[in-house]
């Protein structure tokens, strides 16, 4: 069995500051992670390699990014991935998913053959939940999404459940196919000691564009149909009536002020 | 694909058990905006079992032009390679400018899917959507960076133009009544069926979640400080009957569950009422939650960017204020008759 997991180093975004002056992110100081719904693509991984201690099982960690992204790798690695792969071209910049799908399609034919590949949900820092739907279409797979749990796994076929809007669906897929996990799949772990020093001793290739059988006009910005063509804040549509009181009777006074207002609208 | 001979907007609209979903109205809210600035025709695109007609006319009284039904036992459920291959081969043959679909667990997967087939660009979860005149280009506008700033993309050279929208983040199209339309039937060929996915069971959720449906909302962010304090504001969303929603700084921290996050990774709702209470208004949060009606904040920080799309706002501590207003609305509704009339 052999299990591909693609992984996204992201900016630690969940604080992460902007400059009301132009409207960009404050990158200093920003930490760069693996995308934290990719752990639970890796943690799918590692429990189905534990799940079979008979069988020949390996799991590898795939990324484009920049050089740097050989840490998440190495991260991924710690936590139990047996080997990692980072593809990494200045010609990759500016990628839309359509582009970056393309890309990281091509780096898992050249890992050769596979059973599954299990995605995170999204990344993010993109949000946009569409590289892994569009990996399945570029090296034309079966896929599943929003997997929540992979009850049964063979050569031939696996059975997961798939966390929809009225419920759960239970599915079965031919393999190979492509799966994207959500959170519920089961908790990541952490890197261990001895995964981490396994992590450092390991090579990771790094293969440019050259070393991937693609087209250069599919690459980078250039090779991407979408185009961000502006950035900004959103603009402030409502007046607010803001008061501050300052001390009990104040809050009193603003809390029969807002029940009033409510009131007036048939709210409450 | 080059721009040439694409033209009209497409939506992909949603069924269930041979019902439309709601979200095929509110697509058709968008998709009808950007026909008429366009000039050009909308067509509803729906995959699905045989579908009654009174379903169809459906999406013609609320906006369609004309109705494409793609009609296959094989497409009743979602599996993403029937779908995408018929959509796929619909739209080689009709070549439409612009495709819209819901951001669902199956638009979602679908609409991917299908523009790398059809070498289409996508852009997710859009929240506004504007067209260029001279262009046909499409204005998406979607938070971006983890919901900390907005970015409007384009697709220049690459026509159809997709993009998903956020169910609830429209109003449903409102029905007309006369209005006229094409309705076609298609079955497509049996190479376009084939699955390596099958559907072998489904499992009902135990109870639907109130918070998408609410007209009331109470929403709680990190001010809450700790999973301890939850009840306080808990008991602020009972007294006014509201769902409780809850901002992902504190479904992150294990305070609520998932089902309770509103904004760009949880979801988008539009209640009648939103009461922020201790969340700080992330344009993550703010994604989901901008289009309620009236909005209250209640907030210590007096930056707080929630205020700015507030209608009220009470910069104080919610721990002294949340009590305060609990009381006085129960007081309240002990005064009103039992069924709390209006």
């Amino acid at each position: 069995m052999r299990i591909i997991v693609p992984i996204k180093q992201v900016p630690e975004t969940s604080n992460v500051k902007m400059d009301d002056e132009t409207g960009t992110m404050v990158r200093e100081g920003v930490e760069a992670i693996v995308n934290p719904l990719d752990l639970y693509a890796i943690e799918a991984a590692i429990r189905i390699k534990e799940a079979r201690p008979t069988d020949d099982c390996e799991l590898v960690a795939v990324s484009m990014g920049p050089p740097k992204a050989a840490t998440a790798l190495r991260e991924a690695i710690s936590m139990g991935m047996d080997s990692a792969a980072l593809v990494t071209d200045k010609a990759f910049a500016g990628s839309d998913t359509w582009a970056t799908s393309y890309v990281l399609a091509a780096a898992i034919r050249k890992l050769g053959p596979f059973d599954l590949v299990i995605c995170g949900e999204r990344a993010t820092d993109g949000d946009t939940g569409q590289v892994g739907p569009g990996i399945a279409a570029w090296l034309d797979l079966p896929a599943v999404t929003y997997v929540s749990s992979i009850d049964e796994l063979d050569r031939r076929t696996c059975r997961v459940g798939r966390l929809i809007e009225q419920g759960r669906e239970l599915l079965q897929m031919r393999l190979p196919g492509l799966v994207t996990v959500v959170k519920e799949i089961a908790d990541p772990r952490l890197p261990t000691l001895r995964g981490k020093q396994r992590a450092r001793r390991t090579e990771i290739p790094t293969w440019c564009a050259d070393d991937l059988a693609i087209e250069p006009a599919n690459l980078g910005l250039e090779g991407s149909p979408t185009r961000v063509v502006r950035i900004f804040r959103p603009t402030v549509a409502r007046q607010c009536r803001k008061t501050t009181p300052m001390d009990d009777q104040a809050i009193e006074e603003a809390a029969q002020e807002l029940i009033e207002l409510l009131r007036s609208r048939n709210l409450i | 694909m080059s721009n040439d001979n694409h033209s009209g907007v497409w939506t992909l609209a949603e069924q269930s058990g041979g019902k439309l979903l709601r979200v095929s109205f509110e697509l058709l809210t968008r998709a009808r905006a950007l026909a008429d600035k366009r000039g050009c025709e909308l067509t509803a695109v729906l995959l699905g079992p045989e579908m009654a007609d009174d379903q169809l006319q459906e999406l013609i009284a609320r906006g369609a032009d004309a109705v494409i039904a793609v009609e296959a036992n094989e497409l009743e459920h979602f599996l993403v390679e029937p779908h995408a291959a018929c959509v796929g081969k619909l739209i080689e043959d009709r070549k439409p400018e612009i495709v819209l679909a819901a951001a669902t667990t199956s638009g979602r997967t679908l609409m991917p899917y299908v523009a790398i087939k059809v070498n289409a660009g996508l852009t997710a979860d859009c929240t506004e959507l504007d067209i260029e005149p001279e262009t046909g280009n499409l204005l998406q506008t979607r938070p971006a960076i983890g919901g900390n700033i907005l970015a409007t993309i384009k697709t220049p050279r690459h026509r159809p133009q997709m993009a998903t929208v956020r169910p609830h983040s429209s109003v449903p199209a409102e029905r007309s009544e006369g209005r006229t339309g094409r309705i076609e039937h298609i079955c497509p060929p049996v190479e376009l069926l084939t699955s390596r996915v099958e559907r072998l069971k489904f499992i009902p959720a135990d109870e639907q979640q109130p918070l998408q449906d609410a007209e009331l909302v109470v929403a709680v962010g990190r001010g809450i400080k700790k999973a301890e304090n939850i009840p306080l504001v808990r008991t602020l969303a009972e007294s006014i009957g509201a769902a409780m929603g809850a901002t992902r700084d504190v479904v992150d921290r294990g305070w609520l569950s998932y089902p309770h996050q509103i904004g760009l990774s949880g979801k988008t709702i539009t209640p009648r009422l939103y009461i922020g209470v201790g969340a700080s208004g992330s344009i993550q949060h703010l994604a989901g939650m901008q289009t309620a009606e009236t909005i209250v904040a209640i907030n210590n920080d007096p930056d707080a960017q929630m205020f700015r799309v507030s209608d009220y706002g009470i910069v104080a501590d919610l721990f002294e204020v949340v009590p305060v207003l609990t009381d006085k609305i129960r007081e309240l509704r002990q005064g009103e008759p039992s069924n709390g009339s209006k």
